[in-house]
């Protein structure tokens, strides 16, 4: 298994936690994954509300940087897997707008085909490609006892993700249950965390980031589990706003996907960035998983 | 001597005239095709003043062949057959081609569907010439009638039949006859009691001198053809002696093995091992479970079989085939429900107190497990607010396109029981509402003034997720109030799921065995949607009910009493026409392979051993020329689809390419 990685920007800043969980956890099931080349950012959701054209310029400049070698690029974040994806789609859905892509990629010597590359989330790649089989099989410490609450973000459930239910996702459900979880099945894990709106509006943010928290622990969840760095910096992040604002006194670590998968796999705690989030997660990891492993 | 062909080409209105030049073509084909001796246009051939024309012609003009250029020969090939017959001659010297589903109504450039108008007419003439005319055979018609599916449709047809004096076989797959009917408790919009309407009617159809009750039996095989169907029937095992039995009950009762009835009770009540779906069951035979029963499992108890006060109860009892002939099937198998846990934002199996129609259905029931309380999954406790979806499933791409017709209706009933048996409020969540059927509309109006609160909008989510105090412990139901113009929650404590009416999943199935297409939907398609609703495009073969398409109870029985005249109809005539379009094997040439044997999908073809050839029962060969390209010695030929015919078809086509430039010049 040999894969194009697309990090994004937020995997080299802040949420180096996922970077370093994706590696070491891919490493671990044998999948190889080989970082793009001189990739740019996707521009996240901003470009597109400036310039439509150049925003899907910049994204398709990265589906042209994947080698021949590859015919798959793996994307960890909600947000850059679905700008990849759409771009491919759009492009082969508009021969319009695919040549004027191109053209825009030609002055630096690059052109784009659409379908040539398959964008895929990280997810998918380990519910499908590594599968059930290998997981329950590498499992070295089950997750028996850690209550986890998938949260999927709104992004990776549009449309055309191509791998989950886009109204009520359970791909990260049924994963945690392979590696011994008790998964909660919540129902607002596919509504919105607010996005950038912590910076536009705070309290229409605040309210969206309190539903969440509110639900998963009504569900009682010990941690709650993102696959995207936007989700995990707004439930993490800004916790003790929340709480402040609402009088809450919510303590919910927030995680992303590879780190506790890794837990799972046996890796050390550190290594999979454990320690990074700001509402810690080690006391409940400990008292949980009991011996506390590694660390 | 040369032919006298005639070509008659239909305006059919605007519907072929409006994208063919109709005049054009039939006035080149006088012109331009060989041995046409008149071509005319008319506004509708099938008129009886296009028949008389045509009659006319061949009286007058000594017509020796005849095209008709106008719809699908489904359609009116018969007609026009009646007219060449009418006037002496031979109805297989006819062709039809169709240039209105095959060009006018398929094409938008009217140049262009002109000159492939042509070519349909010159392929026909061409074809014309080389037919042969042939006599159809007759067969009598057995008059027995199979029935397939006891629901209220079928039992309609059954009793129809019967009480006309012909002999019915019933065959129906669960252990009882009623249909889905027998888990209602009122029906819209009248509000009869359903067992009321429908168990007299079980009842007589149990009874009936001139019926034959097959419960709990499947459909094996089909063969034949109209007026002599050949049908196999499996019996599965009840493991109660059908006729020792007396139906009273004891083994029922005393049988200590409870399960969930998934069926009858739609998952919310109990039965026993050895059951009947219902006390009011017709047969009232019981049947045991094997997966569930201690004996089968665990090889002990056998309390019913030491019970039963006439030794009934037959363990090592087998599934049983029988044969069946009969000269008609009705196809009454009905709709399944639509499995609601598709849409899993509606929280079915998640969320307790969500239910889907049929469950409510038998909570509405005095007979149901809740003896007709409508109370949560707590068993006790009776909601205050209660919410019902509609269009679950039903007129949404991402699974029904089509509208169920009946679920508004039965939503404006459930209304009505809550409003009548409870305090709750009660909420309708639409999209439109469909009532448009005698009563209805009026029903509609009486639940407005009965309070019933009326949200126009398709419900996004149903949630547990509460955000204001009042939402607590509630069911949230999250929607666009299009009439408001604005997103609203409503908490409620109870929610109905008005799931779509689906095909049965082995309609595709029962169709390959019946010899009969489904629409894309996977209802059974009827022979015409507007002027043949019942008949398929099998002979003898019939459709009633919702297997057809969802349509409500009165639409049932309508279809049912229909398919059943339709029936009678044959009976009566006592023999049915078998088209001659059929294959024959050239005896002396064939060097008995036997590829051909196995091929035919009407097993019309045997081996005569002794010969050392194969031959055709022509009474079972249905014309499909399978055997005709199979044959490695080209040794077996098809009546009316002959290699001389459909070569000179081929050339007719290809008029334009065929002949020197200076006739496609002048043609157009
Ligand atoms: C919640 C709800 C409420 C409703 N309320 C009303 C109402 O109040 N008034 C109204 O007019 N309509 C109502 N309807 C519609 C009504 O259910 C249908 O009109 C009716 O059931 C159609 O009857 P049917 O005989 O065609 O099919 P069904 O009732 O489905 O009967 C089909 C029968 O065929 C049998 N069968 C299926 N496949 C086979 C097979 N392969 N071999 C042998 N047997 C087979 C089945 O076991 C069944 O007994 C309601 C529908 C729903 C969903
Ligand atoms: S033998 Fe089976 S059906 Fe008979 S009473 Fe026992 S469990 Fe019930
Ligand atoms: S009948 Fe009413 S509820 Fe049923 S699908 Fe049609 S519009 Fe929807």
């Amino acid at each position: 298994m040999k894969y194009a990685y697309y990090p994004g920007c937020s995997l080299e800043s802040g949420s180096a936690a996922y970077d370093v969980s994706v590696r070491a956890v891919m490493q671990c099931l044998g999948a190889q994954l080989d970082e793009l080349d001189d990739w740019n950012c996707c521009g996240a959701t901003e470009y597109f509300t400036q310039h439509e054209l150049v925003a899907l310029s910049v994204i398709a400049r990265n589906l042209a940087l994947v080698d021949k070698q590859y015919d798959q690029l793996v994307a960890p974040c909600a947000a850059c897997f679905l700008n990849l994806k759409k771009t491919d789609k759009l492009m082969a859905d508009d021969p319009k707008l695919k040549a004027h892509v191109n053209e825009a990629l030609g002055a630096g010597g690059l052109s784009y085909k659409p379908g040539t590359v398959r964008v895929r989330h990280l997810l998918d790649v380990l519910y499908t490609d590594i599968g059930e089989n290998k997981l329950r099989q590498m499992t070295k410490r089950p997750l028996a006892g850690l209550r986890i609450a998938p949260y999927y973000g709104c992004q990776v459930v549009r449309p055309l993700n191509g791998f989950d239910n886009t109204e009520y996702p359970m791909k990260m459900d049924e994963l945690f249950t392979w590696l011994g979880a008790e998964v909660v099945d919540y129902p607002v894990k596919a509504h919105c965390c607010g996005g950038h709106m912590t910076q536009i509006s705070e309290p229409q943010a605040f309210e969206l980031i309190r539903r969440l928290l509110q639900s998963a622990q009504d569900y009682k969840a010990d941690v709650i589990v993102c696959i995207c760095p936007m989700c995990q910096l707004n439930l993490d992040a800004y916790q003790s706003r929340v709480n402040s604002e609402f009088d809450k006194s919510f303590n919910l670590p927030v995680l992303f996907l590879t780190q506790l998968v890794g837990i799972a796999l046996g890796l050390d705690w550190k290594k999979v960035g454990i320690g990074k989030e700001i509402v810690s997660a080690e006391p409940v990891l400990r008292q949980r998983l009991l011996s506390g492993a590694g660390a | 001597m040369a032919e006298k062909v005639g070509v008659y080409v239909c305006h059919c209105g605007s519907n072929i005239a409006g994208k063919v030049n109709v005049e054009e073509v039939a006035k080149w084909a006088g012109e331009n095709l060989q041995d046409v001796a008149v071509s005319r246009d008319y506004k509708f051939m099938c008129s009886s003043l296009g028949q008389k024309m045509i009659e006319d012609d061949i009286r007058g003009e000594g017509l020796t062949r005849v095209v008709v250029a106008a719809c699908s020969p489904h359609l009116h090939e018969k007609t026009f057959r009646r007219a060449c017959t009418n006037a002496g001659l031979n109805p297989y010297l006819l062709d039809m081609t169709n240039i209105r589903e095959h060009c006018s109504w398929v094409h938008r450039d009217m140049d262009s569907a002109t000159l492939k108008a042509k070519s349909l007419v010159s392929a026909a003439v061409s074809r014309v010439k080389f037919q042969e005319p042939l006599e159809p055979t007759y067969v009598d018609v057995n008059p027995a009638t199979l029935v397939i599916g006891g629901g209220i449709a079928g039992l309609q047809a059954t009793l129809e039949l019967a009480d006309a004096g012909y002999h019915v076989y019933l065959v129906e797959r669960s252990p009882s006859i009623g249909g889905h009917m027998a888990q209602f408790d009122k029906t819209f919009p009248t509000l009869d009691c359903s067992a009321c309407i429908l168990t007299p009617k079980m009842s007589e159809a149990g009874q009936h001198e001139n019926v034959t009750l097959l419960t709990y039996s499947e459909i094996e095989s089909v063969k034949g053809s109209v007026g002599n169907f050949e049908v196999k029937v499996r019996k599965k095992a009840r493991r109660v002696d059908y006729d020792a039995c007396t139906g009273c009950g004891i083994c029922i009762e005393k049988c200590p093995r409870k399960v969930v009835d998934t069926e009858f009770e739609a998952g919310l009540g109990f039965r026993k091992a050895i059951y009947t779906p219902f006390p009011q069951a017709v047969p009232r035979v019981p049947v045991i479970d094997a997966d569930s029963c201690i004996w089968f499992q665990r090889q002990k108890c056998r309390a019913c079989e030491k019970l039963c006060p006439t030794d009934a109860i037959k363990f090592d009892q087998e599934d049983e085939t029988l044969t069946l002939n009969v000269g008609n099937i009705i196809l009454a198998t009905g709709w399944k429900p639509f499995e609601c846990r598709d849409i899993p934002q509606y929280g079915y199996g998640r969320l307790a107190n969500v239910y889907t129609s049929l469950e409510f259905e038998r909570l509405c029931n005095a007979a149901g497990p809740t003896n007709g309380k409508i109370v949560l999954r707590d068993g006790k406790t009776e909601p205050q607010s209660v919410a019902i979806i509609h269009c679950v499933g039903s007129r949404d791409v991402r699974h029904n396109e089509y509208c169920s017709g009946i679920c508004c209706m039965a939503s404006l009933k459930f209304g009505h029981l809550v409003l009548e048996k409870t305090k709750a409020n009660v909420y309708s969540f639409y999209i439109d509402m469909r009532t448009n059927q005698k009563g209805y509309e009026e029903f509609y109006q009486r639940l407005l003034e009965e309070g019933m609160h009326f949200v126009r909008g398709k419900v996004s989510e149903i949630t547990d997720a509460a955000r204001m105090p009042n939402e607590q412990g509630k069911l949230i139901i999250q929607c666009e109030d299009t009439l408001m113009g604005r997103q609203r929650r409503i908490p409620v404590d109870m929610v109905v799921l008005m799931g779509a009416l689906e095909p049965q999943s082995d309609a595709k199935e029962m169709g390959l065995k019946c010899g009969i297409s489904c629409s894309m939907q996977g209802f059974f398609t009827e022979r015409h949607p507007k002027l043949d609703p019942v008949a398929t495009m099998t002979d003898g073969i019939f459709v009633a009910g919702a297997c057809q398409g969802p349509k409500d109870i009165p639409a049932s029985v309508a279809q049912g009493a229909a398919a059943a005249a339709r029936v009678q109809g044959m009976i009566t005539k006592g023999k049915v026409m078998v088209e001659p379009v059929v294959a024959k094997i050239n005896e002396e040439a064939c060097s008995g392979c036997r590829i051909c044997n196995n091929i035919c999908p009407y097993n019309a073809i045997e081996y005569d051993a002794e010969r050392g050839v194969s031959h055709i029962i022509t009474a079972l060969c249905k014309g499909c020329g399978t055997c005709v390209s199979a044959c490695p010695a080209s040794v077996i030929s098809g009546a009316h689809f002959s290699d001389q015919q459909i070569d000179a078809e081929i050339e007719g086509v290809l008029w334009d390419v065929i002949r020197p430039k200076s006739a496609v010049v002048s043609a157009n």
